[in-house]
């Protein structure tokens, strides 16, 4: 049998289809958040002239990017979404408030392993965990499969990673996501697919996680093969075979989970990966807990068990922004919000937070952040002069705990671990 | 002749439009101002029409935006030139009548005048150095040649090739 990505193109093109053809295909679902919906409706309406969505039944919108609206012209805008969302008789519709794109589709089962998933945003490879072929496009691609239900690819390469082993504790599906990007480079996956196997024990929140980032090495979408999946509430799509030991990947890599080590990728470069011991210890201004890549319910329990019974350290804030409105009742519900209040967290609406600098904790210039997210982009948060660095929420909580990140953070982390073991 | 515009690897839609400046983006005499407004300010004041945009591997990563690629149409360049560019944009760029070449024209310094020859497929220098453009495909060609994915759509109703039913 083929690769995940052709046999997965050829379904929805109704036809088999080879890698380095253009395919015209009918996606299962399209997405459409707030930030990109205005220019997508000018051009469906204005530009290409057509009144009303092909399939309304396909579409899901979300309001997440700037959410609830930080001014006047974000509100208008988002008004006039609601409307166009009520005229064009759209049901599946989630307002400011419930969580992030990705994370409500999934937890919505609004994608299906096999699917092709379209959205207007570049961390549509989210849905690759539960092996949907999830891809982000821009406002005339989203435009035009919302006029016509359906949109072209050229079907890509694919990169097969086999993951081996066990995380050893302190590591997590973030570490991996990290390991990949640095592994394959920003660019490396350009034009590529990958195809992840050996996840199958791992939760459906840690399959977003390495999902999320196949974007950050160029990738098209990021397939975690559905072994496991059924444990999760997500019945694997029967069709779909394990590829064959002769199918085509354009590379092969192999990661042992065992191997991993603390490394944070540093300001400006996704694939600028550093160990943390390697770092000189600088003091840290704020930690930033959230995103489609590591606001889930998992990643503040992670958060929670190196700061229970403890305080943020002086000087540094501790942002935590919950990637859906599930993820927050769900920390209500077992106390985990408490702790983290209790240990200086200021919490924000479930949503994109400040990932993309437009609201809720936006950074000033010259300040240091350790984010949780995927993108240390100059400029990305707030100030071109503030300096992030994205790291796995374990080692973010460490930077809360200790105010630094560095050097002396691994001493720091290895002694809290044996406070906590007593 | 054309000027040359040098950037490096990687360049990300986020040093290209801020994310932060979304707002802003209400008319696209507004969005003409601000590529690479707080990476290189004098870009888009100095920029003429038929300048060459000349980068290293993966030139637009990171988000979907469309109005980062919207916004370097709108200064009416004559070309990107990269060895490589991020698929979304890449996708933006055809879209919006954007011509894009893959190859590797790093040759040429930043503020050197070019001929740019898109029938012949060639950048050449003053002093006669010549880096050859990739032929784009005929699906390409096609929505080009439209000038772009809107007006291709409003005339044929389908993509360059037949839809499934």
């Amino acid at each position: 049998m083929t690769n995940l990505t052709e046999q997965i193109l050829s379904r929805a093109a109704g036809r088999r289809v080879h890698r380095g053809e253009i395919a015209t295909l009918r996606p299962q679902r399209v997405m459409l958040h707030d930030s990109i919906a205005p220019s997508v409706i000018r051009i469906l309406t204005q530009d290409l002239g057509v009144p009303r969505v092909a399939d309304p039944e396909r579409l899901a919108v979300v309001i997440d990017h700037v959410a609830p609206a930080a001014n006047v012209a974000t509100a208008t805008n988002q008004q006039a979404l609601r409307a166009w969302v009520r005229e064009q008789g759209i049901a599946q519709f989630f307002d400011a408030g419930r969580g992030i794109c990705h994370q409500v589709l999934i937890e919505e089962h609004l994608v299906a392993p096999g699917d092709v998933v379209i959205g207007s945003d570049s961390h549509s490879t989210t849905y690759g965990a539960v092996c949907a072929f999830g891809t982000g496009m821009g406002s005339t691609d989203v435009a035009v499969a919302l006029a016509s239900g359906c949109t072209w690819l050229r079907v890509p390469d694919a990169i097969r990673i086999d993951v081996s082993g066990a995380f050893a504790p302190g590591f997590g599906p973030k570490d991996l996501a990290l390991e990949i990007v640095g592994r394959l480079g920003a660019g490396g996956a350009t034009y590529a697919v990958l195809e992840i196997f050996g996840l199958d024990e791992l939760s459906l929140a840690g399959r977003m996680t390495v999902a999320s980032m196949a974007v950050e090495c160029g990738a098209k979408a990021g397939l975690v093969w559905q072994g496991g999946l059924g444990a999760h509430g997500f019945a694997p799509a029967p069709w779909l075979e394990l590829p064959s030991a002769n199918a085509k990947y354009a590379k092969r890599i192999a990661i042992d989970l065992a191997d991993l080590t603390h490394r944070v990728a540093r300001p400006g470069r996704v694939d600028d990966l550093v160990a943390v011991d390697d770092l000189a210890s600088f003091p840290v201004d704020v930690v930033y807990v959230g995103t489609c890549t590591n606001g889930r319910l998992e990643d503040l329990h992670t958060v929670a068990n190196v700061l229970r019974g403890r305080r943020v350290a002086h000087g540094t804030r501790l942002m935590i922004v919950p990637a859906s409105a599930q993820v927050l009742a769900d920390a209500v519900a077992d106390g985990t919000f408490t702790t983290l209040l209790a240990a200086g967290a200021v919490f924000g609406p479930p949503g994109c937070g400040a990932c993309i600098g437009r609201h809720l904790g936006v950074l000033a210039p010259g300040e240091t952040c350790v984010f949780t997210g995927n993108r240390n982009f100059s400029g990305r948060m707030g100030s071109p002069d503030a300096r992030i660095h994205l790291a796995s929420p374990h080692d973010a909580a460490h930077a809360a705990l200790t105010g630094r990140l560095g050097a002396a953070l691994a001493a720091e982390a290895s002694s809290t671990e044996l406070a906590l073991a007593h | 002749m054309a000027r040359i515009w040098s950037f490096g690897s990687d360049v990300n839609t986020d040093l290209i439009v801020p994310g932060r400046y979304a707002p802003y983006v209400t008319s696209d005499a507004e969005l003409r101002t601000f590529p690479f407004v707080e990476a290189r300010p004098e870009f888009a004041k100095e920029v003429a029409p038929g300048d060459v945009l000349v980068a290293g591997p993966n030139f637009g990563c990171g988000s979907s935006r469309e109005y980062a690629a919207l916004a370097l149409r709108l200064c009416e360049l004559g070309a990107i030139v990269a060895p490589s560019f991020a698929r979304i944009f890449f996708r933006n760029a055809l879209n919006l009548g954007l011509p894009l070449y893959e190859a590797d024209a790093r040759v040429f310094a930043d503020g050197e005048r070019v001929e740019l020859d898109h029938e012949a497929g060639i950048l050449r220098s003053a002093d006669g150095r010549v880096v050859e453009l990739p032929k784009p495909g005929a699906f390409e060609r096609a929505i080009w040649s439209a000038g772009g994915m809107v007006p291709w759509f409003r005339a044929h109703g389908r993509f360059p090739e037949s839809v499934p039913s």
